[in-house]
């Protein structure tokens, strides 16, 4: 394999965990808030199909998009609603619409499934896309990976850099005492969750309109459990987050590459792939084989590997408030 | 012009049933589809003809052994969604039996279903060590292991146990007469698993009511800390309580294979372990609507399938029925809590 080879396959890579990438950051916004969305599986599956339709029947890509973060915010607010009105199990109700929207999706999609479609065009950014190796990777993809990128940056540097962000952060870690503040917690929990809400319909459209362009049943099955795991492996940070989508997507590509040069290994070995790691993954961040690891380390290594292993979720997530 | 609120309170709980028909409704008319001929194939489908029951009622047989099982593992506050995986794994494991084990015919068939469940006890457990020894969530790691046993499933079907004249990938050959279970009237029905699953529902509700085992796991449910100063120890409890679901879950899978088909199939559950999660849902967890929204929803979804057949609709509209219904049920059913938010948010509009 020589280095062009390389390169077009990590290019493609990041194409592929763009998707992942912006649900991943919409979910880390919603928990961040102290409002678990679990509901992304059918969320992305439904959005998938709405971006679809409304591109293809309109002609309009931006539309599609749009039609996409609509159902995806509708997701969302009926989860806080649910919990932050009525006081609703949030992961119940999670779940209910993850079904539901899968339900719907397969209903709906029904005259849409294989038809072609328009899909997100190649957007070669000039003077950056020349750089060596980076250039082809980064800067020769579409309006969809540069979203990604910019939404990474974005949210880390809203979260953890502003004044917002350290309210968004304290009404997911400490409501009480951000409501005695005078943070209106209610009122950002339902903003965030469901502008998370919106960009996980963004990511849906990501897959029908550019990564996995169209539909038929069961498009993006599974692909919303794997973000929301990921998002618990990113220790709730956007930067950590991506790097695990990213990461995702490299072993299923090597999976894939594997799976070209050793025919004989059962198809199925490799498709099993993701969720081994999603297991593998979750013990290893859960803390319990974080901690003696931790401490074996040579001690220069030990802060960073924290950093990379260790992440505990917000402390009030999906917690109920009591403010009144 | 508005309802007295007595009035209001007794015709709450109907609402959201018919909210959600209405829903379908729409749906159906946007399909350019007429309502009334489909909910009345829908019925047709479910009760139609004695056959048809049957059927309802032999697809509720791994539903409501399922559901008991999560009322047991919900009552000890676990999320068991990895419930559809134990009933695969149930399936894979009685069919291994079927398929390799040839015995006297008294021993045969209880064999089978002791594998069944052991094959599901052993998947929950493993989700449950997953959760006490590696902190890895129940959700999460249910999700995983469900679809490591459909892969496994499919793996199985074209691989080892493919049939002689080459793979379908669509299931393995059909078992020997000897090792199904008898069936009631040329049905899928049979009467022997029926008894299973209401023993098995009854076994699950004498236990959550009048046992010192029901207690602990509800000690458990409601609060981790004070059930281990209590003396429960946790872990061990919440490994049981996965195991004994799996067990349930897993003889579902087993009932799959040995009378609903013939065979280990590509979707041998097709999504019973999730549905079961409805049904368990909509009951809100209480014992004595539990079998009876277990056959509702095994109504509704035979007749979804019929209607499929006879008009081309995907049978999902079954499923966004009883989505929605459950949705509704989840936000709106209790009629005081409602009240009191919509109250509490107009006290605070005015001061």
């Amino acid at each position: 394999m020589d280095s062009t080879q390389l390169i077009a396959i990590f290019g493609s890579i990041l194409l592929q965990s763009a998707p992942l990438i912006i649900a991943v950051c919409g979910e880390t916004i919603s928990e961040r808030a102290g409002v678990i969305n679990l509901s992304l599986d059918g969320s992305l599956l439904l959005s998938a199909l709405a971006g679809f339709a409304a591109a293809l029947l309109t002609g309009s890509l931006l539309l599609g998009f749009l039609a996409a973060a609509a159902v995806g915010a509708v997701f969302a607010l009926i989860v806080a609603f649910g919990s932050l009105h009525l006081r609703q199990n949030q992961v119940a109700i999670g779940f209910v619409l993850a079904m539901l929207g899968d339900s719907l999706s397969a209903f709906l999609g029904q005259n849409y499934t294989r038809l072609p479609g328009p899909s997100v065009p190649a957007w070669h950014i000039p003077l950056l896309k020349d750089i060596p190796v980076l250039g082809p990777i980064l800067f020769r993809q579409d309006a969809v990976v540069y979203f990604a990128l910019l939404l990474v940056g974005a949210t880390w540097w809203f979260l953890f850099r502003t004044r917002a962000g350290l309210e968004l952060r304290s009404a997911g870690e400490r409501p009480e005492a951000a409501f005695t503040r005078g943070v209106a917690v209610r009122k950002l929990r339902y903003i965030y969750a469901v502008l998370g809400g919106a960009l996980v319909g963004i990511a849906g459209a990501a897959y029908s309109l550019d990564v996995k362009i169209g539909w038929a049943e069961g498009h993006t099955r599974g692909m919303g459990w794997i973000a929301l795991a990921i998002v618990i492996f990113g220790g709730w940070s956007p930067l950590r987050g991506a790097l695990g989508a990213v990461l995702f997507g490299a072993t299923k590509a090597l999976a894939t590459v594997l799976q070209r040069s050793f025919p004989q290994v059962a198809l199925v070995a490799f498709n099993a792939v993701p969720w081994l790691l999603m297991i593998l993954v979750l013990v290893l961040v859960s803390g319990r084989l974080a901690a003696p690891l931790l401490a074996r380390a040579p001690a220069a290594l030990r802060r960073p590997l924290r950093g990379l292993l260790q992440a505990a979720p917000p402390a009030a997530l999906g917690q109920p408030l009591d403010d009144n | 012009m508005s309802l007295s609120k007595t009035r209001l309170e007794r015709v709450w709980p109907l609402l959201p049933g018919l909210a959600a028909l209405l829903v379908t409704t729409l749906l159906l008319l946007a399909m350019g589809t007429s309502p009334v001929d489909a909910y009345s194939a829908m019925w047709q489908g479910a009760f139609g003809t004695s056959a048809r029951v049957y059927s309802v009622l032999a697809f509720l047989v791994p539903l409501l052994l399922a559901a008991s099982g999560l009322l047991l593992t919900f009552k000890a506050g676990l999320w068991n969604i990895g419930i559809e995986g134990q009933i695969i794994m149930g399936a894979v494991a009685a069919s291994w039996v079927a398929l390799r084990v040839q015995l006297p015919s008294g021993l045969q068939i209880p064999l089978e279903l002791l594998a069944a469940m052991a094959g599901g006890a052993l998947w929950a457990a493993l989700a449950g060590v997953l959760k006490t020894r590696g902190g890895v969530h129940e959700i999460f790691g249910g999700l995983a292991l469900n679809n490591l046993a459909i892969l496994f499933t499919n793996y199985l079907i074209a691989g080892p146990w493919q049939p002689p004249e080459g793979g379908s990938f669509r299931g393995t050959q059909p078992f020997g007469a000897h090792a199904l279970l008898p069936l009631f009237e040329n049905s899928r029905l049979s009467l022997l698993s029926l008894a299973l699953a209401i023993v098995a529902f009854a076994g699950v509700a004498l236990v959550l009511t009048n046992s010192h085992w029901g207690l602990r796991l509800k000690a458990l449910g409601q609060n981790a800390r004070s059930a281990f100063l209590l003396g429960v120890s946790s872990n061990r409890e919440m490994l049981l309580a996965m195991a004994v679901c799996g067990a349930l879950a897993g003889l579902g899978g087993g009932v799959r294979v040995l009378s609903w088909f013939d065979s280990l199939r590509q979707s041998i559950s097709g999504g019973i372990g999730y549905l079961a999660l409805m049904v368990v849902l909509l009951a809100g967890f209480r014992l004595v609507l539990t079998p009876l929204v277990a056959f509702f929803f095994s109504a509704v979804l035979n007749g979804s399938i019929t209607l499929q057949l006879r008009t081309q609709l995907h049978s999902a509209l079954g499923d966004i029925l009883t989505g929605v219904l459950v949705l509704l049920v989840l936000l709106f059913g209790n009629y005081e809590r409602v009240r009191r938010a919509f109250r509490r948010r107009r006290s605070q509009a005015d001061g």
